[in-house]
């Protein structure tokens, strides 16, 4: 009987506890993807929260390649990526997907070498040897060459990459594939690779975490990641010859063709690019929403936000080391909005 | 509703309608099935749970039949996909965290079932007995905080320098690796061990003891010489639980090993199991088959602990069932 | 002769230091967890922690409000559904059971006791998420209410068989029903064990994160509902443990400290409450 009048009360409790929150209930739309861009990204969920206090948007960062299945699965609202579906992924979708490109970002290679201090640069052949495991020591002369003056150790190097399917290992790859016969052959371009040698880290924040807690280590992560946590990251040398730091102006200059020329569908590739000042290894990063969405206040959330973000929120970009989105492309995004049902 | 046995009685056997009205009137019928329905409930999840792992694994099952055992190439692009780097993984992590454990838990189980005082045994006891109930995810951010920075400034170095003509202590520092994550196995599965081998150690009939001492052992030597092989069978069960614990272990293994599907010999390699590779990349298997090959190498995982669970208890139970047959 | 003798006394001696060595060892490591987390962990801990959400990524500050709450909703699920079935299931196998069902039962039971977390984390996906088509707290509550069923079930067994014979006998004669017999008399006389079995399960649910990570995912903000994806304390440790972030880092250790700290106190608990149930039938 006791055990009867229990298990009401606890029901009843739970009947309460459901009523009082669904009622002033915010809406919740989920998304998740893309690692690249989580830092501008939650930032920006924030200050859309902090303007509209009745739509929450959640974020999880698990990765390009989980942004993509968990969209094509429907079990989050939109997806995000820095690498663009594949048209055979496309293919798998249920509903058309888009392509919205939100910000500029850069993969910069993060190293931790105890007693350098200094900005290292790097050739494209010393990336690739370097990610296939044929350079293995810092103090190989492909990494020595172009950095006189900067005593680099005879210890070994500690690649790190990443463990999960990620748009950051699709944007590296995509750019060693464009400089490296080998590499294309070898191991090609994707968000989840067979990688040669290192250690995987769990998104952008596993494989900083892991650089900078193992000494003679390597790896890729977004810009902003290393300028985060204080990790030095070296220059790499663009199509042009010229040894280039991955910041604001040359990132925007990486994109500086496309404006013209951006695909309808928006998807398109910016590493090696031409262009004396341009970053090689910079991408856009997209949000991947769907063409039609039933559920009608989910759509006007996602499209009233993707408009926001294409004029308020580009602002935020730059403080956390992102570059805008060129001007023409913004105003072609806005157009396609409209194909949103 | 009738209590009184009379009215009891008065139902009856019988399968008819006016029976069966009268049966489930008595409020036994109705519990007797209330409670079968939650009994049956169980068999029903874990037939279910087969079930849906079976089902939803019958692409790579296909495509690669058995030498998805065979093959070591985990490659989501060109859609190649081999079991055997995490079973490899798995394995290892698994027979470093025995080797490691079991001397020491055996060891500490002697002591508290047959050296220590009554008191300190049971005082030890019970604090082992809440290490058990630690999280993995605990054990896995100390491991990266302490085990990992300490393994890779002296441990690997002292191994590399002592050892390091073996093929398993070669190769650069990393910290995470094999070893590591075997390391922490170890000490999360050796308070099972200590359990049931104190368990299994006390079950052994006194007179045993008694007997051995009567001839002038020394308290080790009766134990180590008379008890302990009267309790083998039993503490082989106690590492037959513990190899199964260490093998589903997930959350503190994926934060020490690397994440590296690669089949090397040294234990400062990093590598993968196959609950961390599910951990990792389950929500982002873009593609049915990457899916699919992910459970089924959940099923694997699964068959493993199946048969091993079986083999441990079916011991503990000859150890004990032993022990009363002998008085 | 002698020599020999002092040799054997030497090695008992030896060994006993060993054996208590690795015993200490085993203890050690224990409180080397706790006071390691407290160290750090305590540093970490203010107001903050327990009453803000988290904070956009890079910035400092914030908490894990969400997260402790979050898995506060997911016990509860959990509880609903593995405690009725184990409590009810281990009834029937200590009350009603017949040879070979009963055997089946317990068989699967302990079959389902070893399945790894992360299996049944699958199991949760896709029988929950996917046909719903969202990560959710009641999935998160589905995979958890599973786990807790192979504990409950078995120890309301062993717990039930325990109470005396003469009380089922007595009853009866006094002209009560089996189900009364069982519902007024047997089951009080177990509930000291029966609640001690629920504690212990629920503990070792509350540290799982492997299965929720793919069943209740995460959320940023507030969870509402049972519909929607929300944090959990344990997925939080391991999302800040692997990242780079320091603040993230000491976040991760004020969050082990207090899982650790509830874990530990309910199993205590626990077992306080078993020993005086134990004491008390003795008397």
């Amino acid at each position: 009987m006791i055990m009867v009048k229990r298990v009401a009360m606890l029901a009843l409790l739970l009947g309460l506890g459901s009523i009082a929150q669904a009622q002033g209930d915010p809406m919740l739309v989920n998304g998740a993807g893309a690692t690249f861009p989580y830092p501008i990204y939650s930032k920006w969920f924030d200050e859309y929260h902090k303007l509209h206090p009745n739509i929450q948007i959640n974020y999880q960062s698990i990765g390009s390649g989980g942004g993509i299945r968990q969209l094509l699965a429907g079990t989050v609202d939109f997806g995000a990526s820095d690498g663009p579906m594949s048209d055979e992924q496309l293919g798998q979708a249920k509903v058309k997907v888009l392509h919205f490109p939100t910000v500029l970002g850069a993969d910069v290679p993060t190293y931790n070498i105890p007693g350098v201090t200094q900005e290292l640069k790097f050739t494209p052949d010393a990336l690739a040897g370097i990610f296939l495991g044929k350079i293995t020591k810092w103090n190989d002369p492909a990494i020595t060459a172009p950095n006189a003056g900067v005593k680099l150790p005879a210890d070994d190097i500690v690649v790190v990459h990443r463990s999960d399917g990620s748009g950051t290992s699709y944007i590296w790859t995509d750019y060693l594939s464009k400089v490296s016969e080998e590499w294309k052959t070898k191991v090609g371009k994707g968000t989840s690779v067979n990688w040669p040698v290192g250690l995987g880290g769990k998104g952008n924040e596993g494989v900083a975490g892991l650089v900078k807690q193992t000494p003679n280590s390597i790896g890729y992560v977004e810009l902003i990641y290393a300028i985060q946590n204080n990790q030095p990251y070296g220059q790499v040398r663009n199509s042009s010859g010229t040894f280039v730091k991955a910041d604001l102006a040359s990132v925007t200059a990486a994109a500086a063709g496309t404006a013209k020329s951006m695909p309808d569908d928006f998807r398109v590739s910016i590493t090696d690019p031409v262009g004396k000042t341009a970053y090689p290894i910079a991408s856009f990063t997209w949000l991947l929403v769907p063409e039609k969405i039933s559920d009608g206040a989910k759509k006007k959330a996602i499209v009233d936000f993707v408009r926001w973000m294409l004029k308020d929120g580009q602002k935020f970009a730059e403080p956390l080391a992102y570059a805008q989105i060129p001007k023409e492309v913004i105003e072609k995004e806005m157009k396609a909005i409209d194909r949103i049902q | 509703m009738a209590t009184s046995p009379i009215a009891v009685e008065r139902a009856g056997p019988g399968w008819g309608p006016r029976t069966l009205l009268r049966r489930l009137r008595s409020g036994d019928e109705i519990a007797h099935l209330a409670t079968l329905c939650f009994a049956a409930s169980v068999i029903l999840i874990t037939t279910w749970l087969v079930y849906v792992l079976w089902v939803n694994s019958a692409l790579p099952r296909h495509k690669f039949g058995l030498h998805f055992f065979l093959t070591s190439v985990w490659d989501p692009i060109f859609d190649q996909f081999g079991a055997l780097p995490f079973i490899y993984g798995t394995l290892v992590t698994s027979a470093v965290a025995l080797l490691l454990a079991v001397p020491a838990g055996l060891g500490a189980a002697i002591f508290l079932a047959e050296l220590a005082p009554q008191r300190i045994s049971d005082a030890l006891t019970f604090v082992i007995d809440l290490l058990a109930a630690v999280p993995s995810v605990i054990y896995g951010l100390l491991g990266i905080f302490t085990v990992v920075p300490l393994l890779r400034k002296y441990v690997q170095p002292f191994l590399h320098s002592t050892l390091g003509f073996l093929p398993f202590f070669q190769g650069p520092h990393y910290g995470v690796g094999f070893l590591a994550a075997g390391v922490l196995l170890a000490v999360m599965v050796m308070p099972f061990i200590i359990s049931v081998s104190r368990e299994v150690l006390l079950a052994v009939p006194v007179d045993q003891r008694e007997a051995a001492l009567a001839l002038g052992a020394t308290r080790w030597e009766a134990t180590w010489k008379v008890v302990v092989p009267y309790a083998r069978i039993g503490i082989l069960g106690s590492v037959f639980l513990a190899l199964a614990r260490a093998l589903g272990e997930t959350m503190a293994v994926t934060m020490v090993i690397g994440n590296n599907p690669q089949i090397k010999a040294s234990l400062f390699a990093p590598g993968y199991t196959i609950a961390a590779v599910i951990a990792n990349e389950f929500t982002e298997a873009t593609g049915d088959l990457y899916l699919q090959a992910l459970i089924e190498l959940g099923l694997v995982l699964f068959l493993l602990t199946f048969i091993l669970n079986g083999l441990a208890r079916l011991l503990i139970l000859l150890t004990t069932q032993r022990g009363t047959a002998q008085e | 002769m002698n020599y020999r003798l002092m040799w054997r006394k030497a090695v008992n001696g030896m060994m006993l230091g060993l054996t208590g060595v690795c015993a200490l060892l085993a203890v050690s490591v224990l409180f080397f967890i706790l006071g390691y987390l407290v160290w750090h962990g305590g540093k970490a801990l203010n107001w903050d922690f327990f009453t803000k959400l988290p904070k956009p990524v890079g910035e400092e500050g914030g908490g894990m409000a969400n997260a402790i709450v979050g898995s506060a909703k997911l016990l509860l699920l959990a509880s609903l559904i593995g405690v009725p079935i184990g409590f009810f299931g281990g009834v029937y196998l200590a009350e009603f059971g017949g040879r070979t069902f009963a055997f089946l039962v317990r068989y699967t039971t302990d079959l389902l006791n070893g399945v790894p977390s992360i299996v049944i984390g699958i199991f949760a996906y896709s029988i929950v998420v996917l046909p719903f088509k969202h990560f959710s707290t009641l999935a998160g509550g589905v995979a958890l209410g599973i786990m807790m069923i192979p504990i409950t079930l078995r120890s309301t067994e062993n717990f039930l068989r325990l109470v005396p014979r003469s009380l089922h006998e007595a009853a009866m004669a006094l002209g009560a029903s089996k189900w009364k017999t069982i519902a007024t008399v047997v089951i009080p006389a177990a509930y000291r064990g029966v609640l001690t079995a629920i504690l212990l399960s629920l503990a070792r649910v509350a540290g799982e994160s492997a299965p929720l990570l793919f069943t209740a995912f995460s959320n940023r903000f507030w969870s509402p509902g049972w519909g929607q994806p929300t944090a959990s304390l344990p997925v939080m440790i391991f999302t800040y443990a692997i990242a780079p972030y320091e603040d993230w880092h000491r976040q991760a250790w004020a969050a082990g400290l207090v899982l650790l700290g509830l874990v530990l106190l309910t199993n205590l608990t626990a077992r306080v409450l078993m020993s005086r149930g134990m004491s008390a039938q003795r008397s």
